[in-house]
């Protein structure tokens, strides 16, 4: 006899309602608004604002990739962020192509080539100019990395701190890797001063108003596609892989693949992420890889709530708030605060924010119903 | 007239050479009139005639040329100037009467300068000072001429120290190998054989190669064949002494990997906790290093030297306090989760360096060395600093303490019974709360002590720790956990390894290297190589 699952909607009415909303608000108005209104009007919104919305945006995706692993996995990924700049690099080596003549040295190879004295293009630079073989890099980099060090790392059962911290160890040897000039990558610099995007000029608005919303979209796209995972009877397997993975194994699953799937999934998702986020930031360098930044992208998850859908996007978006409020306002104390932040959820609010709200809705009901 | 001290040690060092019979005859006016003239070329042999006298008088003469402190008349005479700037007589040093109206400084060019350096060295050779004339043997070695051959036979006939012989002697044979006698060569190139220093290789090599004539540079057969045996020695002892090289700074880096990974090793296998905040406590052990010497400067000036002594407790505790208060305060709510453990001490690692920047600033404090630490030994033109070698001998003293603890006193018979069976250890009446407590303390506490190890050999400023962190995880992966034994291999095995290929392909490579051999090794050992065997499955 098969079992059954009870029929379950893919999202309640009122989060098909927010999503609606939100694709409404971010693929339409705010495009609209930054396009349209004039300058003076209460409406405009600036550039500045499109970019920073646009640039949290493209954390939320990598926000809900971590969840994906963490969340419903409970695989503690400490590379997400050597994910996601690799993914960042494979675009802005086409981003560099597209300067052509126009950089400080007028060459046709990039400013930092010309500067190491280099005569043509390294050999993993082959077909960078091509638009097309640029997005299969964003894809294919990240998530064959990804396949081959979890096939192994995952054959081997490694997990729980041991995966996170071989993980964290890929990710620093990959920084080092980076912030060499001899790699090819700008060493230090990185890749920045981008001028086009398939000869469109890369600061125009349209182009702007088009990556925004690019980003909103996939965001939406990942949010749905990892709902659907998630529903489904795979993701009820990678659930039990979370919670206890020698009982799967006895039951007669093998956990490699299922783990391998998504944490490659993760990867190429973390991958398009970077990619969408150099050309509206402008920049890529080494500093993305820093562990640092890997441990961050877990923190916003547990904020907003692991396992749970919305729960990774309301992290991303309140820490990366609270950073730029911070940066800005008191920068000594980002730190300070950040740490705390990170004793505090874990320590008080296992389930995050989303978690919090649960609980306070239940408290909520229990006193209607007994008064 | 001796107005520097330099100037004083050559006025004892003429002294000295007054005694001695000099060959050849004394200074006079006709050997110094050529520094008078306009030719370059004229003044460079007046240099050598100078030389070739070669007593004091020499030698004051060719110091205050290096001086610039030798001047020419309007007459043509040699003169210098005395304190009161009356101009003397540069041989007799009488003041001169009446004073001349002109006089101009004695142009020294780059290559009279050289010369110049060569022929005081030759004088010094003589010194009665061992110093003086171990520094100008070894200076002599940078430029050899035939011309020295003379200088040297006499330096030889006289010299008493070994290691000068040393020197002189593969100086000598050097510029022996252009000898016309081929006998001459043959034990020059014998002598030579027993050399272990690189300069004497590629001296040796060129005389294996052919001129532009086509000619051998070495004429003889026999010759060559023994230039090429003798090469070849030099070449396998360069090779021992590189690899010796690289074995000290080898387990120079397995032993500071060893202190700052056996404290979490013992936290690890216990708690099952990685606390990423273990490089803040090798931090606070350094800052704590720091505070230590500052106190001795300000009270007890005297006794600076001993700071590093007192240093050690203090650190120990202040980690050890501050690791106890975090397993209370926050670690201890978060067992048996160890994800978020490691975020939680993620935070409280940004916590400690953010607060460390507050209160001693964000750049680097100074730690130096007690004159004890500072300093090496030199062993085949390898200098072992004195630090790097107390911290080897500090990380086997750390190990045989922390060897103790665990294995005879109450304490750790009680860790070893909680990292083997948490469960059983708490039915048998052992307080696994406590344990954990002190566990952490101890753990920390370690940590500190490697702090107290990293300030003697570098910076000490807030992300200290950042740089050992991931490191030191790398050992406890490899060692896994609950033998000792397994850090210790680990560590030293690892730092050996690393600093054994980083000359070859570059300290990047290195660490992808070392990362991808560890990936490696899990595969066959995935509890780490010296994992506890036991027959238990996780949940």
């Amino acid at each position: 006899m098969h079992y059954q699952p009870k029929y379950e909607p893919l999202f309640s009415k009122l989060a098909w309602l927010g999503l609606i909303a939100f694709a409404f608000v971010t693929l339409i108005i705010v495009p609209c608004l930054y396009l349209m209104a004039p300058d003076g009007s209460s409406l405009h919104i600036s550039s500045y604002t499109v970019t920073l919305i646009g640039k949290i945006m493209c954390y939320c995706i990598v926000a809900v990739a971590m969840n994906l692993i963490w969340g419903y996995a409970g695989i503690l990924s400490l590379g997400q962020g050597l994910f996601f700049a690799l993914g960042g690099y494979s675009f802005g080596m086409y981003l560099m192509r597209q300067i052509g003549r126009d950089g400080q040295y007028q060459s046709d190879l990039p400013d930092f080539m010309v500067f190491l004295d280099w005569q043509e293009y390294p050999l993993h630079w082959m077909g960078t100019d091509s638009f097309l073989w640029a997005i299969l890099l964003v894809v294919a980099v990240p998530g064959i990395l990804a396949f081959s060090f979890g096939y192994f790392a995952f054959r081997s059962r490694i997990k729980g701190v041991y995966f996170s911290i071989i993980t964290q160890a890929l990710t620093f040897a990959f920084m080092l890797l980076f912030f060499r000039n001899e790699t090819g990558f700008g060493g230090n610099n990185g890749f920045t001063d981008f001028k086009r995007i398939l000869g469109h000029s890369i600061t125009d608005p349209t182009m702007r108003a088009l990556l925004f919303g690019l980003s909103a979209f996939f965001l939406l796209f990942v949010l749905v596609l990892s709902r659907i995972l998630i529903k489904s009877k795979f993701g009820r397997i990678l659930t039990a892989v979370r919670d206890s993975e020698s009982r799967l194994m006895f039951c007669g699953y093998d956990p490699i693949r299922y783990k391998l799937f998504i944490w490659t999934l993760s990867a190429v998702i973390c991958g398009i992420a970077g990619a969408l986020y150099v050309p509206q930031v402008g920049i890529i360098n080494p500093s993305e890889m820093s562990p640092a930044n890997s441990i961050e992208i877990a923190v916003w998850v547990a904020v907003g709530g692991r396992g749970t859908i919305v729960g990774p996007i309301l992290g991303a978006a309140a820490v990366n708030g609270a950073k730029s409020f911070f940066t800005q306002a008191f920068p000594e104390y980002w730190l300070f605060f950040l740490g705390l932040l990170f004793i505090f959820v874990t320590l008080c609010m296992p389930f995050g924010i989303v978690g919090l709200m649960s609980k306070l809705k239940r408290k909520f009901m229990k006193t209607k119903t007994e008064s | 007239m001796f107005e520097n001290e330099r100037n004083t040690l050559l006025f004892i060092l003429s002294c000295f050479l007054l005694v001695f019979p000099m060959v050849g005859k004394a200074l006079d006016r006709s050997d110094i009139s050529g520094l008078a003239s306009d030719t370059a070329m004229e003044r460079l042999r007046a240099i050598e005639e100078i030389a070739a006298i070669g007593d004091s008088d020499a030698l004051r003469l060719l110091v205050a040329l290096q001086n610039s402190e030798v001047m020419v008349t309007d007459t043509g005479q040699i003169v210098l100037e005395n304190e009161e700037w009356d101009v003397i007589d540069a041989i007799t040093l009488e003041v001169l009467d009446p004073q001349p109206d002109m006089y101009d400084t004695v142009i020294v060019n780059n290559r009279m300068r050289s010369q110049l350096e060569s022929a005081v060295g030759v004088l010094q050779l003589l010194s009665d000072d061992r110093e003086i004339r171990l520094t100008s043997a070894k200076s002599l070695q940078d430029n050899l001429s035939p011309s020295l051959l003379k200088v040297l036979n006499k330096a030889l006939a006289q010299e008493t120290d070994q290691e000068i012989i040393r020197i002189l002697k593969e100086s000598q044979s050097v510029i022996l190998l252009n000898a016309a006698d081929s006998q001459q060569r043959m034990g020059a190139v014998n002598y030579l054989a027993s050399s272990s220093e690189r300069r004497v290789r590629e001296v040796l090599a060129s005389k294996l190669e052919k001129n532009n004539l086509g000619a051998y540079q070495e004429e003889s057969p026999e010759i060559r064949v023994a230039i090429e045996s003798a090469v070849a020695t030099i070449d396998r002892k360069l090779t021992f002494i590189d690899y010796f090289g690289r074995l000290f700074s080898g387990l120079s880096l397995g032993s500071i990997l060893l202190l700052a990974a056996m404290g979490l090793a013992i936290t690890y296998g216990l708690l099952g906790v990685i606390n990423l905040a273990h490089g803040e406590m090798l931090m606070i052990g350094a800052y704590a290093t720091y505070v230590t010497q500052q106190v001795f400067i300000e009270y007890l000036p005297n006794h600076l030297d001993f700071y590093v002594i007192a240093a050690i407790p203090m650190a120990f505790l202040c980690s050890a306090i501050i690791g106890v208060i975090l397993e209370r305060s926050v670690i201890r709510w978060l067992y048996g989760r160890p994800l978020e453990t490691l975020l939680a001490t993620w935070g409280i690692s940004l916590f400690l360096i953010q607060l460390v920047r507050q209160i001693f600033g964000a750049q680097n404090v100074e730690v130096s060395n007690p004159t004890w630490l500072s300093g090496g030994v030199e062993l085949w033109n390898i200098v072992m600093p004195f630090n790097r070698i107390a911290i080897i001998v500090f990380a086997a003293l750390v190990l045989i303490g922390i060897w103790l603890v665990i294995s005879r006193t109450r304490l750790g018979l009680f860790i070893r019974s909680v990292t083997q069976n948490r469960s059983m250890a708490a039915c048998v009446g052992v307080n696994t709360a406590k344990v954990d407590m002190l566990a952490f303390g101890l753990g920390s506490g370690i940590a500190g002590l490697a702090g107290v190890a990293l300030s003697q050999i570098g910076n000490v400023g807030p992300d200290l720790g950042q740089a050992y962190i991931i490191d030191s995880f790398m050992v406890v992966v490899l060692g896994g956990v609950g033998q000792l034994a397994g850090t210790v291999y680990a560590a030293l095995g690892l730092g050996v390894f690393s600093k054994l290929i980083e000359p070859g392909v570059g300290a990047v490579l290195t660490k992808i290297i070392i990362l991808v051999f560890i990936i490696a090794v899990i595969q066959k050992r995935p509890q780490g190589l010296f994992a506890l065997k036991g027959r238990f499955v996780e949940d």
